[in-house]
């Protein structure tokens, strides 16, 4: 059987926001929705080699080799302009890695972390990938005292779960909206999928938090909130949300008119989600 | 002397400071109106020149710079000199200490060590609830902050996990004040990781208590047993340190044709004369001072033969990226491997020296190496072996650049990491940090949350709210506060940058 290989778009080896404790990351490229108040909306698309960029890169780190865009990291001065010309919102600045290269990054980072957390883009795109990571990581002794976290979109169905879940340890699932028209706005699709996986991950114990991204005049409507209650209330009051407030930083397009959430806000959702007996909440350390 | 008695006045007039401060003061400046302990030549136009440097100690070294007297003496025999009896309860025991404490001198007048406060009262504490324990220790600490307002003042708690250490890290986060410093000696053997967690749950909180690697300073020392004072300097207890001289590494380099001619020639010929400056210093405190004859060592707090001298070296980043632009090399100390490894090079060759030279009147007869965190008028230098402010990789990468350099300091070495908010929301993270950072041979593991009021400046905490009163000429009640707002204005200290948010949002495989 070949090892699968993962297209990722970056790895960070340190990070404090994405699971609990330290944890390494691995944003895989490629996502199946396409949310118009993406952070990192670089990562949605997956190059299709158009070769547009390969002329705006000056220092020279994008060819076109046999109809390939070809990536050279050691020439590339990350002033992203293939990002910014890039018509289908991808990268040609990703790499590929097997499993074996993942774990010898994980064992020379060992002593600092709590666990791996993969990200995107949409990592349950590429689950074959990901259950070998998973899968690896748990056989080996020196590395099973380490979580195995996934950052999903909850696109992924009942199947494509309990495929990943045995060798799982955690899932954070995004709730973009209720609306069937404003998920359609904000994601590009009206299936609203993620609300039946958090359901299937609860149930399987996996379920370590849900996040829901405050846009003013969008998501933090009465009638969404009010939503928002009602489904967590389903989940149980004790379940683990985390409330992020939109803000500019890495956002393209129209959403860049919407207005960024403040503390003031959150606040109030907070409250909100506290009178309706919703306590474990996580809020921003942070806004800018 | 018409410049003298104006600087007196000046002292004298200042709005800012209280008598107290004033009487300190006016005290460095009169010993500093002796003539220095003859030097020659050379090592007085190398001091001089601040390419070796004296920490401005003083020109007739009447104490040691550092003082640890072993508590457990007055607590088990009282003082005949102090006519203080054998305490018998918690509050005759911390009655005894906070006396004590005032007959202890160091190079600023004040204690730097009040002991591992933990182990010594336990013995107390039997019959003593926790809510009486807390409410002593918190006047205790009150009392601390309030009499001997000194960030440089330094308690010990650990390795064991205990209710006095315990008490002491619920009363130190509440009260949140700058004094007393505080490290916890961390030794996976001995201590529980539930409260290895309470110390680090309390560094996101007020980036105090910093955690020292039992372990390691255990085998660097002996029996009687070491204590954490001052910047994190790990001296013997019931001794400690003479003096604390240093070599300005910057300076050394710029100097030196070539990293052969720095290496073979210029900084032996600098690390000869700062021994030399060691030893003029510790010959007048043991021979002239007669600082020795003080009922400390009659009663046997300290033992003379217990005094090491602090051998210090800071500015090695400048000092490695001189020599890499000498070579015609790009990389720079704490981001490119060779300019490292030259880091470490330099540190092996320090260190062997120091161990090669017999010094008299010290601790076994060396001094021991130090990496030295800075005074606050260090202009463009950085302290000691550290990746200058503002410019730190990730703390991960951070602590894997200098962790092979701590093997070559004994007396102390510390990096400040610093950690941006979000931490505060996963102190889980800073939990595993600190176990990686001293898995990896880290001697101390030190953070500041970036938000926090309570934060670390060379090695000593301050207060920035502290800082804008002083800076706004209202002087302060702590004596640290005047050092960080120097510090803070000339070193961009407060430039320090949290380094782990906003990765995302610079994309492209890096």
């Amino acid at each position: 059987m070949n090892s699968p290989l993962a297209t990722l778009n970056k790895i960070l080896t340190c990070s404090f926001v994405d699971g609990p404790g330290n944890r390494l990351v691995l944003f895989f490229q490629g996502c199946n929705l396409a949310c118009s108040a993406c952070h990192n909306p670089y990562t949605i698309g997956t190059c299709d080699h158009c070769g547009d960029c390969v002329p705006a890169c000056d220092p020279g780190a994008l060819t076109l080799q046999s109809n390939n865009v070809i990536f050279n990291p050691t020439l590339c001065d990350q002033c992203d302009a293939c990002l910014t010309i890039c018509p289908i919102s991808a990268s040609p600045m990703t790499t590929q890695f097997s499993v074996e290269d993942i774990l010898a990054l994980i064992r020379q980072h060992k002593p600092f972390l709590s666990g791996i957390t993969v990200s995107g883009g949409e990592a349950t795109m590429q689950s074959e990938f990901v259950k070998a990571l998973f899968a690896a990581i748990k056989s080996d002794p020196e590395l099973s005292d380490l979580t195995c976290f996934i950052d999903s979109n909850g696109m992924l169905d009942k199947t494509g779960w309990q495929y990943l879940l045995p060798v799982t340890d955690g899932v954070m699932l995004d709730i973009k909206s209720f609306a069937t028209d404003l998920q359609k706005e904000l994601t590009g699709h009206d299936n609203n999928a993620a609300l039946d996986a958090a359901h299937v991950l609860l149930k399987a114990g996996k379920l370590y938090e849900i996040r829901y991204l405050l846009i003013p005049g969008k998501t933090d409507s009465t009638a969404e909130l009010d939503q928002l209650v009602a489904f967590i209330q389903t989940l149980g009051l004790n379940t683990r949300v985390r409330l992020n407030a939109f803000q500019h930083h890495g956002v393209r397009g129209p959403a860049l008119e919407l207005d960024t959430m403040p503390k003031s806000g959150v606040d109030a959702v907070v409250e909100l989600l506290a009178d309706a007996g919703i306590h474990n909440v996580t809020t921003p350390a942070i806004y800018q | 002397m018409p410049d003298i008695a104006e600087k007196l006045r000046k002292i004298t007039n200042d709005p800012t400071l209280s008598p107290a401060q004033k009487a300190h003061y006016l005290a460095v400046e009169a010993e500093n109106m002796l003539p220095y302990p003859e030097l020659d030549a050379d090592v007085q136009e190398a001091l001089d020149n601040r390419i070796i440097c004296d920490m401005l100690e003083g020109h007739a070294p009447y104490k040691p710079r550092y003082v640890l007297p072993d508590y457990n003496i007055v607590l088990q025999n009282g003082s005949d000199y102090l006519e203080l009896p054998v305490p018998d309860n918690l509050d005759e025991a911390i009655n005894t200490l906070m006396i004590a404490y005032h007959h202890v001198p160091s190079v600023t007048g004040l204690p730097v060590y009040l002991g591992d406060l933990d182990n010594l009262l336990l013995p107390f504490c039997d019959g003593v609830s926790d809510e009486a324990l807390r409410r002593k220790i918190r006047l205790f600490w009150r009392y601390l902050d309030r009499t001997l307002p000194d960030a440089f003042m330094h308690a010990n708690i650990g390795p064991s996990d205990n209710r006095v250490a315990r008490a002491i890290l619920e009363i130190d986060v509440e009260l949140g004040q700058v004094a007393p410093n505080l490290t916890f000696l961390y030794d996976p053997d001995a201590s529980t990781e539930d409260i290895l967690r309470l110390a680090t749950d309390n560094i996101v909180k007020c980036s105090k208590p910093h955690i020292a690697n039992h372990p390691v300073h255990k085998a660097t020392f002996d029996d009687r047993g070491y204590g954490i004072v001052s910047c994190y300097n790990a001296l013997p207890v019931a001794g400690g340190s003479s003096t604390l001289t240093r070599i300005n590494l910057k300076a050394v380099a710029e100097l030196s044709e070539s990293e052969s001619h720095f290496l073979d020639d210029v900084l032996p010929r600098y690390m000869d004369m700062n021994f030399r400056l060691t030893e003029t210093r510790i010959s007048y405190l043991f021979e002239q001072s007669g600082f020795f004859d003080s009922f400390l060592v009659s009663e046997k707090w300290i033992d003379q033969d217990r005094f090491t001298a602090m051998y210090g070296i800071f500015a090695m980043a400048e000092a490695v990226n001189i020599l890499q632009d000498k070579a015609g090399l790009e990389g720079r100390y704490g981001f490119d491997d060779r300019a490292n490894d030259l880091g470490l090079r330099i540190s092996k060759i320090l260190s062997e020296a120091v161990e090669a030279r017999p010094l008299k009147n010290t601790w076994r007869g060396r001094a021991m190496l130090h990496s030295q965190a800075g005074l606050s008028d260090d202009i463009e230098a950085t302290p000691g072996i550290r990746i200058p402010y503002g410019i730190e990789p990730d703390p991960v990468s951070h602590v894997q650049a200098l962790a092979p350099q701590h093997q070559y300091y004994p007396s102390g070495v510390s990096e400040i990491l610093t950690i941006d908010e979000t931490v505060k929301n996963n102190p889980e993270a800073l939990y595993q940090l600190c176990k990686g950072a001293l898995a990896s041979g880290f001697r101390e593991f030190t953070a500041n949350v970036s938000s926090n009021d309570l934060v670390r400046v060379t090695g000593y905490m301050i207060r920035l709210s502290d800082v804008k009163k002083f800076n706004d000429q209202k002087g302060s009640r702590t004596n640290t506060t005047g050092l960080g707002a120097e510090a803070a204005d000339l070193m961009g200290i407060l430039d320090r940058k949290p380094r782990v948010v906003g990765h995302e949002l610079s994309p492209g495989y890096s």
